[in-house]
């Protein structure tokens, strides 16, 4: 097809804004991968607003069964609470031993998070089993059924977010700190602050609210 | 012997002969000769020696050209089953008057529900994410899209979905329940059976797919960029791009959440949308349509960004309106999140939600008029060739206004109490979907293929399937909204009222000159395939294109640009001809360099090929095989991450030696126009 061009060049700048700051070009591979992973988070905490309004639907609806202020245990999720916020202070000191490419501190970093994300879900899983033993399991009342959800499907992440973290100290161990073992490391710490960011909201809104019902 | 049926029901769950239906003679003909044709092709491409060439080239493919090339395969195929869905209902309908018809109320629902979700699901989507996937880098004046291997994850796990889609023919059975398994009738009491199963597993792992796809064009478009390609100077199909996959973002994450709800619902006893227990079903339409509302847009988003590009192409012009089309485009990305509760005017919140969310239907309406109005006024005063992509943009704005209209009527709650869930409302949304995305769709892809293959489509053959397409179209729709004007209802197996029947017969009739359409666009492709060499394009840009994608060869090789493009204003490849003209295309013998590219990774096609085992195996309650599925998952993810080299170096050498034949054939081009 010939190429019969004709128009000039009217359409450089057809608005005739003059200044245009001129694009720079392709972002580094650590932004990318970063700004990719924050989507991600928030595509997550889209998923988690599902289930939050579900709770919030289906909180009332106790079908006959207990309420909030009848199962929960505060001193539990206190400790579950500190637990969480504590891991993310750690991973947050694993972060910067992997900035500053120090084995000794971001292993040490790591295991604590490691240790206090297992102390949380081992509370969490010994709650869920004591609810159902007393019969009040997800199919005893829609309340039920939301709470398990939303505050399971946390847990599930965090329960995710151990098996990441078990693998990026394996991939140190193995590898070194690589550039792409060190992105990874920066899209873990993201999702285990992006996790406590969510636990913070559980806490308010099923274990706060709920107890004071 | 109780023994022996624990031992069957641990190894293979719910999974026994009586999943397969031999006594309905239709799906199982069906599935043997899919079966056959698979086999066929399978023992064909064995044979022949092509399966490393297949498995280097393709499977294994990180490139987002070729994976754009399977997702729109995958959506071809698709296609044809969900087209072939559309036959059986409108032969059904037109022959089920006072009769039961041919085909069991039963086998009935699981065609219309199947149907449905394979059109939205496993045809527009992956058609319109194909396109995106194989322009959009393109446009960008980029060599990959932001995280190509989980681009071709994303890919296998669609076809994963589309796979268990259609394992449900032969093994077990589909949804009864429409397109969206409305609970209380998905939950377990109600539909006992694996179909709902078979639908939401599908959907919640093709669901992730999307999602992936969705983050990585999002990344690819914000950060990606090529030098000087400012916000404001990228192609329509990138913003369309962008807003379509931004609201992918915002809304599947509601689907998987959705699905995964009913599905808690189904396998632990959870309440969420039972009747019992304080469930509340209306939850689920909520959510739902917070998801399906979007979807809509998700899909017509692409379709408009295409008609932009062709409608400026083809009319020789800029786009009229760049930027009020730019602000169109992300008003609507906007306020589809606020109109979802105008799917259920009828359940009854009261006057004053319905108005809001009327009002709110309509508004949406004025920025699609406004896009509308821009390609008209693009066209006009333009010099405008009707190649077949432009048959197919003029043919959207007539068809689309049409539906667009009777979108606005039903937005109207006093007229949706009426016209809600009838045939008025089938043939208002397939005449958006088909007239908007449908053709969209097509445009794009006799606008793209030659950029994809490296040679055009047979304009004879093309025109003759779009004015059978949307003929046949107006001949099908147009009778269902006299239908629904007249009270028949949707999902009707058959029929009792003598004013319908005229009406479902020319429907079917209709069906049938839509059919001649598809068939024509099948032989098109078979007619150019073989006259290839004289429909080569030899300088990359036949159509005389504006856009960077344009700009390399057809196809373009596996870097798309030996250099990065630096762009200096809209309309990109176009001002770079321009100026070609007196400069002569590129200064000699440019300094090529080194380029990484990806390396191929089987990642995708192993994480499917789990992501099968464990559908699969939730579908039948197969317990064990859901672990195995579950691990061989994880192992992948440890063994990709394992990898030490991701990237490989094609040497300037090679990249001069193809970028030089593109230059040459430029060149002369350039200095043949530079005489005229």
């Amino acid at each position: 097809m010939a190429m019969t061009a004709t128009v000039g060049h009217a359409h450089a700048d057809p608005h005739h804004i003059g200044l245009v700051i001129e694009h720079p070009g392709p972002a580094p591979k650590r932004i990318v991968t970063a700004y990719g992973f924050w989507v991600f988070l928030l595509s997550d905490i889209v998923m988690f607003s599902c289930f939050f309004a579900a709770y919030a639907v289906l909180s009332g609806q106790t079908a006959g069964g207990p309420n909030g202020s009848e199962i929960f245990e505060q001193r539990n999720v206190a400790i579950e609470t500190v637990c969480l916020l504590l891991s993310s202070f750690t991973c947050g000191m694993a972060s910067i031993a992997a900035d500053m490419r120090n084995r000794f501190w971001f292993y040490l970093g790591m295991a604590v998070t490691c240790v206090l994300g297992l102390i949380f879900l081992a509370i969490e899983f010994r709650e869920f089993a004591d609810l159902v033993a007393r019969g009040y399991g997800p199919s005893r009342s829609a309340f039920l059924t939301a709470f398990f959800s939303l505050v399971g499907c946390h847990g599930l992440h965090v329960s995710a977010g151990v098996l990441w973290l078990l693998t990026m100290m394996a991939q140190v161990f193995a590898k070194g700190f690589r550039a792409d073992v060190l992105r990874r490391m920066m899209c873990f710490a993201l999702f285990w602050h992006a996790l406590d960011i969510i636990w913070v909201g559980v806490f308010s809104v099923v274990y706060l609210l709920g107890s004071g019902a | 012997m109780p023994a022996v049926r624990t031992v069957e029901a641990m190894m293979l769950g719910k999974l026994d002969w009586s999943a397969v239906p031999f006594d309905q003679p239709i799906p199982l003909i069906a599935g043997a000769i899919v079966l056959v044709a698979i086999l066929g092709v399978l023992v064909w491409v064995v044979a022949k020696g092509h399966l490393p060439y297949l498995w280097h080239e393709w499977i294994t493919s990180v490139d987002h050209k070729r994976i754009g090339v399977m997702y729109i395969l995958l959506a071809s195929v698709m296609l044809l089953r969900g087209g072939s869905d559309a036959i059986m209902m409108r032969i059904q309908q037109a022959v089920a008057y006072q009769s039961q018809g041919y085909l069991p109320p039963e086998h009935y629902n699981q065609i219309f529900s199947a149907h449905g979700t394979i059109m939205i699901f496993f045809v527009a989507m992956p058609f319109v994410i194909g396109l995106m996937n194989l322009v959009v880098p393109l446009q960008l004046g980029v060599r990959d899209v932001a995280f190509p291997t989980l681009n071709s994850v994303g890919f296998w796990l669609t076809a994963t979905g589309a796979l268990l889609v259609n394992i449900s023919l032969v093994v077990g059975e589909f949804a009864r329940t429409g397109w969206l398994a409305f609970p209380p009738l998905s939950e377990l009491s109600y539909s006992p059976g694996v179909g709902v199963d078979y639908y939401a597993w599908s959907l919640q792992i093709s669901g992730v797919g999307t999602l992936v796809a969705g983050i990585n064009l999002v990344t690819t478009v914000l950060k990606l960029r090529t030098k000087g390609m400012n916000y404001l100077r990228m192609p329509m199909f990138c913003w369309t791009t962008l807003a379509s996959n931004l609201l992918i973002v915002a809304a599947f994450p509601i689907l998987t959440a959705t699905l995964a709800m009913l599905l808690l619902d189904r396998y632990l006893g959870f309440h969420f949308f039972t009747n019992e227990a304080g469930g509340n079903v209306m939850m689920f339409m909520n959510l739902i349509w917070a998801w399906g509302h979007p979807e809509v847009y998700i899909l017509v988003l692409p379709a408009f960004g295409i008609f932009s590009e062709v409608v400026s192409t083809f009319s020789h012009k800029a786009l009229f309106g760049y930027r009020s089309m730019v602000l169109a485009t992300m008003a609507i990305c906007v306020i589809s999140f606020m109109v979802w509760l105008h799917h259920f005017f009828t359940m009854g919140a009261g006057p004053d939600v319905n108005a809001i969310f009327g009002i709110a239907s309509m508004i949406i309406a004025v920025p699609t008029g406004v896009k509308i109005y821009n390609w008209l006024f693009t066209m006009y005063g333009g010099r405008i060739r009707f190649a077949t992509p432009m048959l197919w943009a003029v043919g959207f704005m007539v068809t689309f206004i049409v539906g667009g209209l009777t979108g606005v009527l039903l937005a109207v709650p006093p007229a949706d109490f009426m016209l809600h869930n009838s045939m008025f409302l089938v043939a208002h949304f397939h005449n958006v979907i088909i007239g908007g995305v449908l053709f969209g769709a097509f445009a794009g892809f006799e606008y793209w293929f030659p950029k994809a293959f490296g040679f055009r489509l047979d304009e004879r053959w093309g025109k003759a399937a779009f004015w059978f397409t949307i003929l046949g179209f107006f001949i099908t729709f147009v009778p269902l909204y006299v239908a629904g004007m007249l009270g028949m209802t949707r999902r009707m197996q058959h029929y009792d009222v003598a004013s319908w029947r005229p009406w479902m017969i020319v429907a079917a009739v209709g069906m049938a000159v839509l059919t001649i359409g598809v068939v024509c666009q099948i032989v098109q492709l078979v007619v150019s395939i073989r006259n290839r060499e004289a429909l080569r394009d030899r300088t990359g840009d036949p159509w005389d294109g504006r856009s960077l994608e344009w700009a390399t060869s057809s196809p373009p090789p596996v870097f798309n640009f030996a250099f990065n493009p630096d762009v200096r204003g809209e309309d990109a490849y176009w001002d770079m001809k321009v100026h070609a003209q007196q400069q002569s295309l590129q200064r000699d013998g440019p300094e090529y360099q080194d380029i990484e590219m990806p390396r191929n990774s089987p990642t995708g096609f192993v994480c499917a090929f789990f992501a099968t085992i464990m559908g699969f195996a939730l579908i039948w309650h197969i317990w064990w095989m859901v672990i195995l599925g579950g691990l061989g998952a994880f192992a992948t993810f440890v063994v990709f991450a394992w990898r030490d080299h991701d990237e490989y170096v094609i040497p300037a050498e090679e990249v001069a030696a193809i970028d030089g034949i593109n230059l040459e054939e430029r060149r002369s081009l350039v200095s043949m126009a530079g005489t005229v």
